[in-house]
């Protein structure tokens, strides 16, 4: 039996998929990377193989991908994270599209044409915010779990608006909010606008809109209050914080030719 | 991943004849420093050096001592001193990077030439503000604290067509200059030996545009990074016999690498542009990094930048004029597309890299739209990086090279 993996070693989590020469799910992963991006991948390629409930012998083509991804030394190659995400949302989506994600350290914004061949990418600058790293900042800030933002955020009664780019001029606004006597509901709200703001001032959002990563997997609410902006639908893929591993993998099937590459 | 070996760059046999005409500059400026004799004149890269060098002055460039400190990753150490003076960490990174140091009394002219304790100071300072404000500034800060006079030209700026107007402005303000110059070196102006270093700055820089247009074939025998570095003569002994002889020898090393078909890249696959600075501290390692992804970055504004056509040793004024008024730095978003279009034709080339220069907003082309606006008319993309000449505290790494990378996988799928 045939295994094709991708491992995405993002700054923040690292994530595993295996596919099949079908292109069926077989197992996957997500785990924190921490400080040791190869032992993270390690650990996350185990836990997915976990999932097929055999040990009998099989081979495996493996593609890193994310910021940790020439840290895999069991890796056969390698692919960008814009490649890998691209890939992996043309094959839910398997049409025109522009794909946001916004990752652990950084956010993407992705043109893919009818053929599933990227057209242009935009990435966020050298700056933490309009990212899940600017998310984890905010919620530690404000000693609330990274998990109950979203909850809280549907509970806004108002909007505030957030001025500031930068995360740590934002904490400080967040704080002069909080002696203000605003509600950390609304200020989560705001901050969640604010990250949709920075996704915004990347590029255009034309056609199709397809969004993955992290922020899209555990906050529907943010997803919700973006497609309001947009004044659209926002398609997201069924594990959208595994797009860019499952895109890894995909391309680790591509390489050695299997059925349907 | 298994950990790969690094790509190998290709020796340019030249660099060693550079490093001794260049090692020679130094140590003459440096024994004129010392003797007070002859007289030393500082100018912009792109200021009237060759009224400079017909008057007898020895002329240095700080933008090269910039470039060194960047290259050299030595500027980090210096940008804060300069900063906690006044001037802002926003602004041009070569200047924060010279004046800072200074300051600290340091220089790499010293670790690279031994017995060069400092950079030789001025007798006279000319700056050019064709390239930006920031120069004028710069010579300004040294005027007040050596007590040196610091003359200028003031270009127009953001010009579409030249007119004989703008012409006879600039002309009339290098004139002007003269009386002053004199004065400072001791020596009377004399027409002939004005056209004569002009003569000498037209070979070189035909010499230069020759070695550069080399990578119209493929593959290209010479790299944007490589030519950083061996565009050092043409900026700081243009107007000498010995940066003549040095593209001489240059461009037959080069023409022999296209007669053997030997590309600066093994495997040539992709052809770029780079518009922008580049990043000194970085050189090498993005060399290698293009290497490893088949890419060959093979054309750039910033070298072309010293090519100067127009130089006339017939009309030395009005045509030092245009020389130095008609580069790309000073013109309108029109011109500067329509100049980029044709690099892609005369090159061939695959796709346009844009390097943002955190401090350095004349030659970061990306912020007014030109990107998307190239990107539609030719049809080719384009990527924008985020860096600095010389301040790597804005340039991010990994994120630079994953746009690369997924630039490269981009031109791959297509």
């Amino acid at each position: 039996m045939e295994y094709f993996v991708g491992i995405d070693v993002g700054a923040s989590t690292t994530k595993s998929i295996v596919i099949d020469c079908g292109r069926e799910l077989i197992g996957h992963s997500v785990i924190h990377s921490g400080a040791d991006f190869e032992e993270a991948a390690d650990k996350s390629f185990r836990i997915a193989f976990k999932d097929l409930g055999k040990d009998e012998p099989c081979d495996k083509w493996i593609f890193s991908t994310g910021y940790g991804r020439r840290n895999v030394p069991f890796a056969h190659s390698t692919k960008t994270e814009i490649s890998c995400h691209a890939k992996g949302s043309y094959h839910y989506f398997p049409r025109a599209h522009t794909l946001i994600d916004i990752g652990g350290q950084d956010s993407k914004i992705v043109k893919i044409d009818d053929s599933g061949r990227r057209t242009g990418f935009k990435m966020n600058r050298k700056c933490a915010a309009g990212t899940g790293a600017f998310l984890e900042e905010i919620a530690n800030r404000l000693k609330i779990g990274i998990d109950k933002l979203d909850g809280l955020a549907q509970k806004a009664t108002k909007n505030v608006p957030i001025g500031s780019y930068c995360t740590v001029f934002t904490a400080t606004e967040i704080l002069t909010k909080i002696r203000q006597n605003v509600r950390v509901e609304d200020i989560i709200k705001g901050i969640f606008d604010s990250v949709i703001k920075r996704a915004l001032e990347m590029a255009p959002l034309e056609g199709s809109i397809v969004m993955s990563g992290g922020v899209a997997a555990h906050n529907p609410y943010f997803v919700r209050m973006f497609e309001q902006k947009l004044g659209k639908e926002i398609f997201v893929p069924p594990l959208p914080q595994l797009t860019g591993a499952l895109g890894a993998a995909l391309f680790a099937l591509e390489t050695k030719g299997g059925k349907h590459a | 991943m298994s950990e790969e070996k690094k790509p190998a760059i290709k020796k340019i046999h030249a660099t060693g004849h550079m490093r001794k005409i260049m090692a020679d500059y130094f140590y003459e400026l440096d024994r004129a420093a010392k003797e007070g004799s002859p007289k030393i004149a500082w100018c912009t890269s792109v200021g009237p050096a060759e009224l400079l060098l017909s008057l007898g002055y020895l002329v240095y460039y700080p933008e090269n001592h910039g470039a060194m400190l960047g290259a050299t990753r030595q500027a980090a150490n210096y940008i804060p001193e300069t900063n906690a003076i006044g001037y802002s960490p926003d602004i041009c990174s070569y200047l924060t990077s010279d004046i800072g140091a200074f300051l600290k009394k340091e220089t790499p002219l010293s670790r690279a030439y031994e017995g060069i304790e400092g950079i030789p100071l001025p007798d006279v300072m000319v700056y050019n503000t064709n390239q930006c404000r920031d120069v004028q500034d710069w010579f300004s800060w040294y005027s007040k604290e050596l007590d040196v006079p610091a003359l200028g030209i003031s270009t127009y700026r953001n010009i579409g067509e030249i007119t004989k107007d703008h012409l006879t402005s600039i002309a009339k303000q290098i004139k002007n200059l003269i009386p002053r110059l004199e004065q400072i070196s001791g020596n009377k102006f004399d027409i002939d030996k004005f056209r004569h270093v002009l003569g000498l700055s037209y070979d070189c820089t035909q010499l230069w545009k020759k070695v550069l247009e080399t990578n119209k074939i493929r593959p290209a025998p010479i790299s944007f990074f490589d030519e950083t570095i061996h565009m050092g003569p043409a900026v700081v002994l243009r107007g000498t016999e010995a940066a003549v002889e040095y593209y001489r020898v240059l461009l037959q090393e080069l023409e022999e690498r296209v007669a053997r078909n030997e590309g600066a890249v093994e495997g040539e696959e992709f052809r770029l542009y780079w518009e922008g600075m580049p990043i000194w501290g970085k050189l090498r390692d993005l060399a290698e990094f293009f290497i490893d992804l088949k890419t060959a970055v093979i054309a750039s504004t910033y070298c072309n930048s010293w090519i100067f056509d127009a130089f006339d040793p017939g009309d030395p004024f009005m045509s030092m004029a245009r020389a130095y008024t008609e580069i790309f730095i000073v013109r309108d978003e029109i011109f500067k597309e329509s100049y980029i279009e044709k690099m892609v034709d005369i090159y061939g080339l695959d796709g346009l890299l844009f390097h943002d220069a955190k401090t350095c907003p004349n030659n970061s082309n990306n912020r007014y739209g030109m990107p998307e606006r190239l990107e539609k008319k030719l049809g080719i993309p384009t990527l924008t990086i985020n860096g600095d000449l010389n301040d790597l505290r804005c340039y991010s790494e990994e994120q630079a090279k994953t746009n690369i990378e997924a630039f490269v996988e981009q031109l791959e799928s297509r």
